[in-house]
C-alpha cells in the first residue's frame, strides 16, 4: 500500500506499474480468498469424513450381519461365540438414562429460565450465569465420578437394593449435567418475547407468575421445545458418565435401577479392549455410531425445525 | 342485586394469594440455582478432601504405577499439555479463517448456507463420534496411529465450531464504519481484515478459544476411542534429546509418540475396583477440575471485561 503513495505519478511508466501491482495484488487477494474458504470448507469436510467413515465401515458390517437381525434381536453379544446384534438391547439402556436425565433437567432447566427471565435483577443474573457455564464446563468424565462414588452411595442409603452400577444414578447426574443447556436456551427464548406482551398482562392485573405461565412460556414455546429436543440429542450422545456409572454389560432393560450398557458406553467398552483393524467387532462400533449419529440427527433437525416453524413474529 | 364490585377483602386475598405464589416460585428458582453451585462445590471439596492425602508434588513427578500410593500424573499433565497445543496450533488459525471468511467474505449463495448449516449440525454431533472419525481417518486412513498428533487433531475438529462461532460473532460486533474507513484510505479486503478486522475481534476470539480447549482438555471419549492407552510409563522424546546409542530424537518426534491424557488417568483409576485408587482419581480429578473451571473462569472475567471496555 505505501509503494503507491511512494511512486511518482508521473510518465508513461508509473501508470504501467501501477496496473502490473494491480493485478499482483488482486490475485493475492483471491489467493487470500481461496486460503479462507478453505478453511470454511474444513468443517465441510469434517462432515464427509464423518459420514463416510461411518458408512462404509457399517456397509462391511451389514454384509455379515442382516439389517433386520440388527433392529429386533433381542440380544447384543458381539463378542461371544454365539453371537447376536440387536441394537434395540443397547438403544433401551440409551433411552431410559435418557428419560432419567431428562426427568431432572427440563424441570430445574425450565424453572430456573423462567427465573432469570422473568424474576431475577440484573445483579442475581450477573452471578448466576457464570454458575450455570461453569457447571455446564465440567468435564465429563468427572461427572462420572460424581456419579459413581457419590451419588450411587447416597442413593443406596435410600434404595438399598440398588446395584454399584445403574442407569438412574447415571441419568440423574447426566441431568445434572444438561441443566445450564435447557436453562440458557430456555432463557434466550423467552428473553425475545416482547417487553409489550408482559406489559399487557400486568396492565390486566395479572401477577408475575401468572404472566410468567399464561403469556410467556406459551409465547416462547417453541423455543422451550427446541431446547428440551436438543436436550435429548445431549442426552443421547453423552458417554463417560454411563460408561464410569452405568455398568457396560450390555441388558435389555426399561428399569432404570439396573445397570446397562448404552450405544456409548459399547463404544467406549470395545475402544478399551484391543480389536484388530477390520475384524467384526471392530466394525459393531461403527455400525452402533451411526446408529447413534441417526438418532442426535433426528432430534437436532426436528429442534431447528421447531424452532423455525414456530418461531412467533413479532 | 349483587354489588358490581367484588367486596375488598376478597381482593385483598387475591392479591395476597399471587404474592405468595410468586415468592414460593422465586425460591425454588433459587433453590435450583443453589443446586447447581452445591454440586460444584461438593464436587471440587469431595474431590480435594479424599484426594488431599496424594496432592503433593511427588504426585506430579511420578508416573501411572500398579501400586496405588506410589502413582502420579507425570506423563498425563504432560500429554494433556502436549495434546492442548496440537489442538490449539490446528483449531485457532482454521477456526479464525473460516469465521473471517464467512462473515466477511462469502456471497449469500447456497455454498455459503451449506457450510453454516453443517457448523450448526457439528456442534451437536456427540464427541465419540469424532473419535470414530479420527479412528477411521486419522489412526488408520493416514496412518497417524495413536499419537499425539491424532489425538490433537481430533480435538481440534470437535472445538472448532466453538471457534468459528466465536469468531463470526466477535467480527460481528465491529462496526460498519471501520471497514468503510479502511477502504476508503485504499486498503484491500485482506487488508482491512489483518489490520483491523481480525485485532479487534482478538479479544472475542480468544474468550471462544479457552472455553473450546476447556472443554477439550476434559473430553475423554474421543481420546478413548482412537484407542489411546491408559499404561504410560513414559514420557514422549524431547527434541534433540539423546535417544539410545548416538541417536538424537527429531524436532517433531513427540508427535508421533504414544501418550495419555489427564481425564483417561480419571477414568482408569475410578474404573479400578481396588478402593485405593478411589484416592488417586480423587486427587488428579481435582488437579483436572482446578485446570478446567480456572480456564472457564479466565473465559468468564475476559468476556466481562470486554463488555465494560469495548464502547464502538
Amino acid at each position: 500500500m505505501q509503494g503507491d503513495f511512494a511512486q511518482p505519478a508521473s510518465g508513461r511508466h508509473a501508470g504501467g506499474g501501477r496496473l502490473a501491482r494491480n493485478v499482483m495484488r488482486n490475485l493475492g487477494e483471491s489467493g487470500i480468498e481461496m486460503l479462507l474458504f478453505a478453511a470454511a470448507a474444513v468443517s465441510v469436510l469434517t462432515t464427509l469424513g464423518i459420514v463416510y467413515v461411518l458408512v462404509s465401515e457399517s456397509i462391511n458390517f451389514f454384509g455379515r450381519v442382516p439389517l433386520l437381525d440388527f433392529l429386533t434381536d433381542t440380544q447384543w453379544t458381539p463378542l461371544f461365540y454365539d453371537a447376536h446384534f440387536g441394537i434395540m438391547v443397547l438403544v433401551s439402556g440409551t433411552a431410559v438414562s435418557s428419560l432419567v436425565a431428562l426427568a431432572v433437567a427440563v424441570p430445574m432447566g425450565t424453572v430456573i429460565a423462567i427465573y432469570l427471565s422473568e424474576f431475577a435483577n440484573s445483579t442475581v443474573r450477573e452471578v448466576a450465569k457464570p454458575v450455570l457455564e461453569l457447571l455446564g464446563g465440567i468435564p465429563t468424565i468427572v461427572f462420572g465420578y460424581f456419579a459413581l462414588l457419590m451419588v450411587t452411595p447416597a442413593l443406596q442409603r435410600i434404595f438399598p437394593r440398588l446395584p454399584g452400577f445403574s442407569l438412574l444414578s447415571a441419568g440423574l447426574v447426566m441431568g445434572v449435567m444438561i441443566v445450564p443447556y435447557v436453562a440458557s436456551l430456555s432463557e434466550d427464548a423467552m428473553r425475545a418475547v416482547p417487553m409489550s406482551l408482559r406489559e399487557g398482562s400486568y396492565g390486566m392485573g395479572a401477577t408475575r407468575l401468572h404472566t410468567a405461565l399464561h403469556v410467556v412460556v406459551p409465547a416462547a414455546f417453541s423455543g422451550l421445545a427446541a431446547s428440551y429436543v436438543l436436550a435429548i440429542s445431549r442426552a443421547v450422545g453423552e458417554t463417560m458418565i454411563l460408561a464410569v456409572a452405568a455398568g457396560m454389560r450390555p441388558s435389555l432393560t426399561w428399569n432404570p435401577a439396573e445397570p446397562a450398557a448404552t450405544i456409548t458406553s459399547y463404544i467406549v467398552q470395545v475402544a478399551l479392549g484391543d480389536l484388530p483393524h477390520g475384524s467384526l467387532g471392530y466394525q459393531t462400533i461403527f455400525a452402533a455410531g451411526l446408529t447413534l449419529l441417526l438418532i442426535t440427527l433426528v432430534f437436532n433437525i426436528l429442534g431447528q425445525w421447531l424452532r423455525r416453524k414456530f418461531r412467533e413474529n413479532y | 342485586m349483587p354489588s358490581p364490585l367484588p367486596d375488598a377483602g376478597r381482593v385483598r386475598a387475591l392479591i395476597a394469594r399471587g404474592k405468595l405464589k410468586d415468592t414460593l416460585f422465586q425460591a425454588v428458582g433459587i433453590v435450583f440455582l443453589a443446586v447447581g453451585l452445591l454440586v460444584i462445590f461438593l464436587l471440587v471439596g469431595d474431590m480435594a478432601i479424599r484426594g488431599a492425602a496424594r496432592l503433593n508434588p511427588d504426585f506430579f513427578t511420578h508416573f501411572a504405577s500398579r501400586r496405588a500410593a506410589q502413582a502420579g500424573i507425570l506423563s498425563a499433565w504432560v500429554g494433556t499439555l502436549l495434546v492442548m497445543l496440537v489442538t490449539a496450533l490446528a483449531a485457532v488459525p482454521l477456526g479464525v479463517a473460516a469465521g473471517v471468511y464467512l462473515e466477511e467474505y462469502a456471497r449469500r449463495n447456497w455454498m455459503t448456507e451449506i457450510i453454516e448449516i453443517n457448523i450448526s449440525n457439528l456442534a451437536a454431533v456427540p464427541s465419540i463420534i469424532y473419535g470414530l472419525l479420527s479412528l477411521g481417518v486419522f489412526v488408520y486412513a493416514l496412518g497417524l496411529g495413536q499419537s499425539i498428533l491424532t489425538a490433537g487433531l481430533t480435538l481440534a475438529l470437535l472445538i472448532l465450531p466453538i471457534v468459528i462461532v466465536s469468531t463470526r460473532e466477535a467480527v460481528r460486533a465491529i462496526p460498519e464504519s471501520i471497514r468503510e474507513a479502511s477502504m476508503a484510505v485504499g486498503a484491500t479486503r485482506w487488508q482491512t481484515c489483518r489490520h483491523h478486522i481480525i485485532p479487534y475481534a482478538m479479544p472475542g476470539v480468544l474468550t471462544g478459544v479457552i472455553i473450546g480447549l476447556a472443554r477439550a482438555i476434559g473430553e475423554t471419549a474421543p481420546i478413548i476411542t482412537v484407542g489411546a492407552l491408559t499404561f504410560i510409563a513414559f514420557l514422549p522424546p524431547m527434541p534433540f534429546a539423546e535417544i539410545g546409542a548416538g541417536d538424537r530424537a527429531g524436532l517433531f518426534d513427540w508427535l508421533m509418540s504414544p501418550f495419555t491424557v489427564m481425564p483417561i488417568q480419571v477414568f482408569n483409576w475410578t474404573s479400578r475396583p481396588d478402593p485405593a485408587f478411589e484416592v488417586n482419581a480423587a486427587a488428579a480429578g481435582f488437579v483436572l477440575m482446578v485446570m478446567v473451571l480456572s480456564m472457564n473462569g479466565v473465559a468468564i472475567w475476559l468476556r466481562y471485561k470486554m463488555r465494560k471496555n469495548i464502547k464502538w
